[in-house]
């Protein structure tokens, strides 16, 4: 797609500055059905819309417990996401068991970090390619981390990634100041009217197509039941859809060359995808 | 044994000699304790006398020596403490690592066996522990499994163990188990009852084993979950 | 390779230079001996003696003296060992001093990896406390144990917390710890005050510590006239250093 003689690896930068093989694994995450996170004072709830790969399989389960008080949701390659789960989880049971207390999600979020970074810098790797969105209670309250393929991570108040999770982004921004103060039951209805704006005008959400986990004070991380799910979904059904409907988030949106400078004028210019270290 | 001054060997460099020293460290300490266990048809009590010592000092009156794995599992430990602290806590990041993997929490019976296994994986270094692991079994049944320190596992429906171990087993037997008896009929004990043995049996360990004492935890494992209770001892 | 006269018996390695099954394992950093005996354990050198702690209520105290004895030459009289780790943690150690002058830089490197993290957690005193029983259990696990009694004291979220942790790595928590002599002198004197009264000043907790470490010095031949005591509550840390033993020997000339 944006085939050029400076993305042979992740370690051959542009005459831009850019280090195209990680932005293409940026690419990756909006590949997958979008998830939403965000959190109110007490609680951070993940949401996430499940595809299944054909009409004879499952749907593919995209939030993943790490530890009673951490859990994560994903958009991407499912089977990175499954090694690095496996990370968060040892990291996890390796500090409860030297230090009897839960690991602080920051920390867990910089280790992981730092691991995969490293394969932002080595000829030998290729960045993960998955999007994490991970919500997480300790000492200093509710968090909402996102994670990227270029090993940035983001603190977030609420966040969503995926597949034309720009309405959701757009509806969260709408609705951000009312998180903070809102209870638990309507903080979960912001989130799924959020994951209902990436949905095309012909689907509905279901308790099969969504998954919700929540975590918060003196609750640990939990997946809802269907029954729960299907609570939550009545709460919100009927209501009109607001927000643009789908079409922000993927790959197709790619943005103008931002910038041609005189310096460059000999070099083939590359092709653009987005901003260098794109946060969706 | 907390005493550095009575371990202690007078160091005199001058005098010393390149030959190997008789290495009077001991990895293992002796803390007391004992547990006790009794299963009926839909429930299992467990207790365990709160006293760590090490000789004749007592280090604390209010240890707990019950660990709960699951819902529906219980381990009871005595022996040497510094063991039961680390194979507890390698337990309980192992019954994580089965919750995660399998998607379900890790039955009585599965418990027990891995237990088994990771106390013979220290064959030739044990955990020097008289493990008593209690539950419900997946027909909701109660189970006692009782450990040697190298793993060997019996499972059957009461059991005494730890430093009054000895002496509180027979006792057991008799009430219990109905052993030896002529015209008594075999019914299923009630919590009532079990509770009042595990209470009076401690009651007489404390009598005679200076390793028990103090009060004891007690563990109610039905359906319902794991209900806690408590019982003074003697305290001398 | 340690333990030769038992490998002739055992199963062999699972692969070439691996473990064997149920062996002592060879750890890293580990030298084996051609002479076929490894001497792992050392016996303690120079010894500092008991450490009394308890907790009060809205604080911890631990006193100990500042004698380092060499078997029973009292030899260095400096040797300070109540420790500040953080704001709400303070550390008393007894047993082998340069073992404890080991671990406190463990520590000490532990402390200063978390503040270069600044993410506004610090270590809790129940987190240190576990942390150095695997320390401790995994060298006696060595046979090579650090020969320590530590006592840890603190705030775990605003609750005054005491524990300790020995050489084998058996660890408990009370609101009452002594190590060494103390264990026999001053553990019934705080006990029994403790029943009487659960909930101590920081005032009557001091001089209780006080009294215990006169008791201490009588009777203990290993013990000194100067001592350190530290306590932690909300305000922070604070070591009062140099605190003497208030001695009285106007009855010595009656003694003969």
């Amino acid at each position: 797609m944006f085939r050029n003689q400076y993305d042979s690896d992740v370690t051959v930068w542009s005459p831009q500055g850019r280090l195209h093989q990680v932005e293409y694994a940026m690419e990756a995450v909006k590949l997958g059905s979008a998830t939403v996170g965000l959190k109110n004072g007490t609680h951070a709830v993940l949401l996430c819309l499940k595809r299944a790969a054909s009409e004879l399989a499952a749907y593919q389960k995209k939030v993943i417990p790490i530890d009673t008080h951490i859990g994560i949701s994903i958009s991407g390659l499912t089977a990175d996401a499954r090694i690095l789960s496996r990370y968060m989880r040892t990291e996890c049971l390796n500090y409860k068991y030297s230090h009897d207390t839960l690991l602080p999600v920051t920390r867990l979020i910089s280790q992981l970090g730092n691991k995969m970074q490293v394969c932002t810098q080595r000829y030998d790797r290729r960045p993960y390619g998955v999007g994490l969105l991970v919500a997480g209670y300790d000492d200093q309250g509710p968090h909402i981390y996102q994670t990227c393929p270029s090993a940035n991570y983001f603190d977030c108040k609420a966040m969503a990634i995926g597949a034309r999770s720009q309405s959701a982004r757009t509806y969260l921004e709408k609705h951000l100041d009312q998180f903070h103060g809102s209870s638990l039951e309507d903080l979960v209805k912001h989130g799924l009217r959020a994951v209902r704006d990436t949905l095309p005008n012909e689907v509905e959400l279901s308790i099969k197509n969504v998954s919700i986990g929540i975590v918060g004070q003196d609750l640990d991380f939990h997946i809802l039941e269907e029954d729960e799910t299907g609570a939550y979904l009545a709460m919100i059904e009927g209501e009109e859809r607001r927000g643009g409907t789908g079409g922000g988030g993927g790959a197709e949106g790619a943005a103008p060359p931002l910038r041609e400078e005189a310096g460059d004028q000999e070099d083939p210019q590359d092709p653009v995808p987005a901003v260098a270290m794109d946060t969706e | 044994m907390a005493m550095v001054s009575s371990e202690s060997t007078p160091y005199f460099p001058d005098y010393g000699t390149t030959a190997p020293r008789t290495h009077h460290f001991r990895p293992y300490a002796e803390n007391g304790g004992s547990v006790v266990a009794i299963a009926g048809n839909d429930f299992v009590v467990i207790g365990a006398d709160t006293r760590l010592s090490a000789g004749f000092s007592i280090y604390t009156r209010e240890q707990t020596k019950l660990f709960p794995l699951s819902k529906t599992t219980v381990l009871g430990c005595s022996g040497c403490w510094c063991d039961t602290l680390t194979l507890t806590r390698i337990l309980s990041a192992r019954m994580q690592m089965y919750e995660q993997e399998h998607n379900k929490i890790m039955s009585t019976p599965a418990a027990a066996q891995m237990l088994s296994t990771m106390l013979y994986y220290k064959r030739f270094f044990p955990y020097y522990i008289a493990n008593i692991l209690v539950g419900l079994d997946t027909d909701g049944k109660g189970c006692v499994f009782s450990y040697d320190p190298i793993g060997h596992c019996e499972k059957s429906t009461y059991r005494a163990g730890g430093s009054a171990g000895a002496l509180l087993q027979p006792l057991l037997d008799n009430q219990i188990g109905l052993k030896n008896m002529l015209n008594v009929k075999d019914d299923p004990i009630s919590l009532e009852r079990a509770l009042a043995i595990l209470k009076d049996v401690f009651i007489s360990a404390a009598e005679r084993d200076i390793f028990t004492g103090d009060s004891i935890d007690i563990n109610i494992i039905t359906k319902d979950g794991v209900k806690k209770d408590s019982f003074e001892l003697r305290k001398d | 390779m340690s333990f030769s006269n038992i490998d002739a018996f055992a199963a062999p390695p699972l692969w070439r230079n691996g473990p064997s099954p149920g062996a002592f394992y060879n750890f890293p950093n580990m030298q084996s001996k051609t002479s076929g005996f490894v001497e792992h354990s050392q016996s303690p050198v120079t010894t500092a003696t008991s450490i009394v702690a308890l907790t009060f209520k809205n604080g911890v105290i631990i006193a100990g003296d500042l004698l380092g004895s060499y078997g029973s030459l009292a030899r260095f009289r400096n040797c300070p060992r109540i420790l500040k780790i953080n704001d709400n943690i303070i550390l008393g150690a007894g047993g082998d001093y340069g073992d404890y002058q080991y671990v406190k830089d463990l520590i000490e490197q532990k402390i200063i990896d978390e503040e270069c993290l600044d993410d506004g957690f610090n270590l809790k005193p129940k987190s240190l406390q576990c942390w150095l029983t695997r320390i401790m259990y995994n060298r006696r696990s060595r046979f090579d144990p650090f020969w320590n009694n530590f006592v840890v004291g603190g705030l775990q979220d605003g609750v005054p917390y005491l524990a300790t942790v020995d050489k084998l790595g058996t660890a408990y928590e009370d609101k009452a710890i002594c190590t060494g002599y103390g264990t026999h002198l001053a553990l019934p004197i705080i006990r029994d005050t403790l029943q009487k009264n659960p909930n101590l000043s920081e005032e009557e907790a001091r001089a209780l510590v006080v009294k215990c470490m006169e008791v201490l010095f009588y009777r203990d031949a290993h013990s000194y006239p100067k001592y350190q005591i530290g306590v932690v509550t909300e305000a922070g840390v604070k070591i009062e250093g140099l605190v003497d033993v208030n001695q009285k020997w106007d009855l010595a000339h009656m003694i003969h």
